[in-house]
């Protein structure tokens, strides 16, 4: 069973979608810092995309998949975001699965729903197993 | 040395480049380049589609436009403002004059689709409609009732169930009318709104809940307590407007889900839980794509569907690959 390592900002929406599952989980910091991974991982981030998607991709979360080590391990990406943003909703997973070529698992707004956190645990598992 | 003069507090300049909040920084970038005019929206292509609309389209969708912009001219005028002089950095003060001018945008845009699509008698009617409307002059009273009062704290969460909760009776029906591909460029001038308004709901509760560590366990205990019921007395408020405007078109129940939706989504900004069950929030999947066009693929993987699902080798990347 791999864990998961995510990234929330101040206003704690990811942090609180992450504590809520109740997994294995390893938070990436604002300020840049030379952490490395040794297992494979689930990625779950906020959206920052300004109107034209620039952007989406949280700087700390950027910093840490340029390395080397930690962009190995990436197995899947989920990803938070609000409907309101219209088509740059939940924009972070498609960048990230895209640049990472892994598949992007979920998405939720905000904080997430009880049946989102249901959702993505089942997800997670049945991941894991394959 | 002058009597009282060491009493004088020097006024500041503003220094950018020495950030106490990096959130303010943040949501200025964001607002700044997100700006728009409603002049750049081609409104005039909905000229067809707005005469297939009956008379009794016509004047919901006038008198929900004008219901909205009486909320932002609250907002503008009343609400932003009010919240200036709580600032705790010049940042936020910035940031906050910023949402005030974008309010006024909003309210002025329902002008410009006033102006291309309908006959002058027609608005000048759901002028005076707004007036007498009681729901529509209830809910904005109420709200003013809070930024007009000395609590910081009461001030924001007024706000955030303005920008949050309050206009979503008025956002459905052109997101409605985009499902059914009418008023498509008018959509588009309203997805703008809804935009900023989003940011506006997250930055005055990111504040809020920022005031809010700073108060005493029974201070947070009473503000949490107001701030549910204050929400349910909008709420009765927003389901009574909601079915003078909408029995007449049979869309009232669909309003409604979404009325629950966006109440859950003003907490979650003010960082509480959500009060309405999911099962009262299942939000027509019309809607939904409406707000988010193109993003409305189903992303759960095992599903088969959203995202495609390619196993390849990580490539190499450094900062310039990734758009930002």
């Amino acid at each position: 069973m791999g864990f998961v390592v995510y990234y929330s900002s101040e206003t704690g929406n990811t942090f609180d979608f992450v504590r809520r599952l109740g997994v294995q989980a390893f938070r990436i910091e604002k300020q840049p810092s030379p952490y490395l991974l040794d297992d494979p991982y689930v990625l779950i981030i906020p959206t920052y995309a300004d109107g034209k998607g620039h952007g989406a991709v949280p700087k700390a979360v950027i910093h840490f998949l340029n390395h080397v080590q930690n962009r190995v391990l990436i197995r899947a990406v989920i990803a938070g975001g609000n409907r309101n943003f219209g088509m740059t909703y939940a924009l972070a997973g498609t960048v990230v699965s895209e640049k990472c070529q892994v598949p992007y698992l979920y998405r939720f707004e905000m904080r997430g729903t009880n049946n989102d956190v249901h959702r993505v645990r089942h997800l997670l598992n049945q991941f894991w197993e394959q | 040395m002058i009597p009282g003069e060491n009493t004088i507090r020097p006024i500041h300049a503003i220094n950018w480049n020495h950030m106490e909040d990096e959130k303010d920084l943040e949501i200025w970038n964001r607002l700044t380049s997100n700006f728009w005019l409603p002049e750049k929206v081609p409104l005039s292509n909905d000229i067809p589609s707005w005469s297939s609309l009956t008379p009794g389209e016509q004047q919901l969708t006038i008198r929900v436009f004008t219901g909205l912009t009486l909320l932002d001219t609250v907002q503008n005028t009343v609400g932003v403002i009010s919240l200036l002089k709580d600032s705790e950095t010049q940042h936020e003060e910035s940031v906050l004059t910023n949402i005030a001018f974008m309010e006024a945008v909003h309210a002025r845009s329902y002008s410009s689709i006033f102006s291309t699509l309908c006959l002058t008698p027609d608005v000048d009617d759901a002028y005076r409609w707004s007036l007498e409307s009681e729901y529509l002059q209830k809910k904005a009273r109420d709200v003013i009732k809070h930024y007009k009062g000395d609590n910081p704290l009461k001030k924001k969460i007024a706000s955030v169930f303005l920008e949050s909760f309050l206009f979503y009776s008025g956002f459905y029906l052109p997101m409605y009318w985009s499902s059914r591909a009418k008023l498509t460029n008018t959509a588009d001038l309203i997805r703008l709104i809804i935009r900023d308004e989003a940011i506006h709901g997250y930055y005055i509760g990111y504040k809020f809940q920022k005031g809010l560590k700073k108060q005493t366990e029974s201070t947070q205990r009473d503000l949490k307590r107001f701030a549910v019921s204050f929400l349910l007395d909008l709420y009765e408020i927003e389901s009574k407007y909601t079915e003078n405007l909408y029995d007449p078109v049979g869309l009232t129940e669909d309003v409604k889900i979404f009325l629950h939706y966006n109440a859950n989504k003003a907490l979650v900004n003010l960082g509480y839980e959500p009060i309405f069950p999911e099962e009262m929030c299942l939000v027509n999947p019309a809607i939904l794509s409406s707000l988010s066009p193109t993003s409305d693929e189903n992303h759960d993987f095992f599903s088969g569907s959203g995202a495609s699902y390619v196993i390849g080798k990580a490539v190499a990347t450094m900062d310039e690959d990734w758009v930002f």
